[in-house]
């Protein structure tokens, strides 16, 4: 996997030298273990901050909506999903976008491995081969790669990018057997137990808007919890607020969240937001039989109507 | 004194009688300050917590006050919180920024009754720092591992005990009613040695940085700094300095109450007038905010810099935006200490 760096260092200094991009769009190593930044790169010289590896977890289509010029964009199987719905949605032009596809095999999720130490801080993190060794103060510990993915990988259904202008490797296998497992899960439960469950969780939110902001798909001028007047939310930590909100930004993406898991990863407090964003995206594919972002071909599921629209929602039928 | 580890819970339990009691207490996700019911609740191996504790002193939602409208007459209710609180096992990066908060919120302008009121009835109990974390630069912002400043009581943990010293008078207060053990010779040996061996490893240099934050307002860095930022305020909200807050009313019919909300520069509400100019258009504008306020303004203002070291920006940041590259890169790369 880490091999890719020099092939995304090599790929992204030819666009640069010979004008196809202004600027580069890639991942660099980050100040913490297992931490990698998104890094804009605008000369050749500059790639060599290029990295790749199992902490790429940043949807970097985020930063490439509405720019006013050539954009070269390192991209995984998600990312492309994003890429894909924003050119769908006028958001990107993809004449102006080269796209270095990677196939990913997945990135770690910090807070299991925070979990898996206990509170002990994790000073260096070194791959080898599928193990992770985990190195703090005083102790070292190898864990299997595949045990400290984030879910959203684990559930991944397109690993390998769905649209681009040059591809990097071999498609790997996905990981998700596209069952919905989790949410069948969740389902199963309840209302109270769920109703329970996501107080829970939503009691850990601060409001800081990182979910949101982390999301390519939520680009609103202005987002529904920043108009005050009308004040259509509350604006304090009280869980039923945060709840709203999460319920809300799950609403405006219907049809068009593409499953990267890139609120949850963003999430400073840990909250699981992948159950209740994978409820829709399973949803509207069971109702509509629509995939958002994957591929450019379709329409996406807002954008049809059929009178044999299933709508058990609605009316019952 | 002294008091063993053993003894903390019910320690803590003792002042629940007198006090509303806040310690760092353990979730599935984090470590963070809650009011406890339990001695037995308080953590006492924790790193420092994801949130800052100054949400005891201001909350990030407060009712300031409640109103209600009759024909004519309004009837305005205050709501001031005055029961007495002890923080337990505030780090000591923490209890700086409480000091340095104390200058925005009492100062010759302004006296805000709502926190200097809990601050009156609130008893601040640290616990040093033995082991600060990778991503903690307390030494290099004016504070150290077992600085006392803000605190009223400062434990140090010498392994199976903490040895207490008493920096207030409220500190005493609570020390006396306790009935703490003295500290035998060998006990304040190895508190010393505690404070000797604490090693901050992480250095950031801020030499000459506020004197280039007052000439390059405009400097074209600011277009480049920003690029990642996300525009979420999962660093002003982790941050125990930030203090910037909204206020809002909530009212249904002739009832309602004004509320108090922490505010965060990184916002597009933020600074937006009621014209629809907003000054900080961009993220650019609102990153620069952010450093400037805790480099510059807070400097030009309170004579010191708005930032404790306690490095959770660094570890909260989703795009692992870091703020100590960040004043390196101001500063010049070629002062950049720490990687």
């Amino acid at each position: 996997m880490d091999n890719f760096t020099s092939k995304i260092q090599d790929a992204a200094k030819k666009l640069l030298a010979d004008n196809t991009v202004d600027t580069f769009i890639g991942y660099a190593g980050g100040s913490l273990p297992l931490r990698s930044t998104p890094c804009f790169v605008r000369t050749p010289a500059d790639t060599a901050k290029l990295i790749w590896d199992i902490s790429c977890e940043n949807n970097l289509a985020n930063f490439i909506r509405k720019k006013n010029q050539k954009i070269g964009v390192v991209a995984k199987g998600c990312d492309t999903r994003s890429i894909v719905a924003l050119i769908k949605e006028n958001q990107i032009d993809r004449d102006k976008l080269y796209i270095i596809g990677v196939p990913c095999t997945g990135m770690v999720d910090r807070n299991k491995v925070e979990q898996l130490l206990d509170g002990k801080e994790l000073l260096e993190a070194t791959r080898e081969g599928h193990t992770l060794v985990l190195k703090g103060k005083g102790f070292s510990k190898a864990a299997d790669i595949a045990d400290l993915l984030h879910n959203s990988c684990l559930a991944c259904g397109y690993p390998n990018p769905v649209i681009f202008d040059e591809m990097l490797g071999e498609p790997v296998t996905p990981k998700g057997n596209g069952t919905f497992a989790d949410v069948a899960g969740m389902e199963a439960k309840s209302t109270q137990e769920r109703r329970s469950f996501f107080t829970g969780q939503f009691s850990k939110c601060i409001r800081c808007y990182a979910c949101r902001n982390a999301c390519p798909m939520c680009y609103c001028e202005e987002c529904f919890v920043d108009c005050s007047a009308p004040e259509w939310i509350g604006k304090t930590i009280d869980p039923q607020d945060s709840m709203l909100f999460q319920i809300g930004r799950v609403f405006h993406l219907a049809g068009r969240c593409v499953d990267c898991g890139a609120c949850e990863r963003a999430c400073p407090m840990g909250i699981d937001l992948t159950l209740i964003n994978r409820k829709m995206v399973k949803d509207v594919k069971e109702l509509f039989g629509a995939e958002a972002g994957v591929s450019l071909d379709d329409k996406a599921a807002l954008d049809t109507f059929t009178p044999d629209d299933p709508q058990p929602f609605l009316v019952k039928e | 004194m002294i008091i063993s580890k053993k003894d903390v819970p019910a320690f803590l339990a003792g002042l629940m009688g007198e006090y509303r009691v806040f310690a760092p207490v353990k979730t599935d996700t984090y470590t963070g300050f809650q009011q406890i019911s339990l001695g037995t609740e308080a953590v006492l191996d924790f790193s420092n917590t994801k949130i800052p504790p100054k949400g005891i002193l201001f909350p990030q939602s407060e009712k300031l006050f409640t109103y209600s409208v009759a024909g004519e007459t309004v009837k305005v209710e205050e709501v001031i919180d005055d029961a007495k609180s002890v923080v337990f096992g505030v780090r000591p990066c923490d209890a700086k920024s409480i000091a340095l908060l104390d200058n925005v919120f009492d100062n010759d302008k302004y006296q805000d009754p709502y926190y200097l009121t809990r601050r009156a009835n609130t008893v601040l109990v640290g616990i040093g720092c033995n082991e600060p974390a990778s991503t903690c630069f307390c030494t290099s912002v004016g504070c150290s591992p077992f600085d006392t400043t803000g605190l009223d009581l400062l434990l140090v943990d010498t392994g199976d005990a903490f040895v207490v010293e008493a920096v207030t008078d409220k500190g005493k207060a609570i020390v006396t009613t306790a009935g703490f053990a003295p500290a035998s010779d060998a006990d304040q040996a190895a508190a010393a040695n505690a404070k000797a061996a604490a090693a901050v490893t992480c250095k950031v240099n801020t030499d000459g940085l506020k004197e280039k934050l007052d000439v390059n307002f405009y400097d074209g860095i600011w277009d480049l700094i920003h690029e990642k930022c996300l525009g979420c305020g999962a660093c002003t909200y982790s941050c125990p300095t930030c203090h910037c807050f909204d206020i809002v009313d909530d009212a249904v019919g002739t009832d309602g109450c004004r509320i108090r909300n922490w505010d965060s520069c990184m916002f597009p509400l933020f600074t937006l007038h009621g014209s629809g100019h907003n000054p900080r258009t961009s993220g650019k504008e609102r990153y620069r905010n952010r450093v400037m306020h805790k480099f510059k303004y807070f400097v030009d203002n309170f004579d010191a810099v708005a930032c404790v070291g306690c490095g959770r920006c660094i570890n909260n940041c989703p795009v692992n935006l870091d703020i100590r590259e960040v004043l390196a890169d101001i500063r010049g790369s070629e002062a950049r200490l720490d990687k």
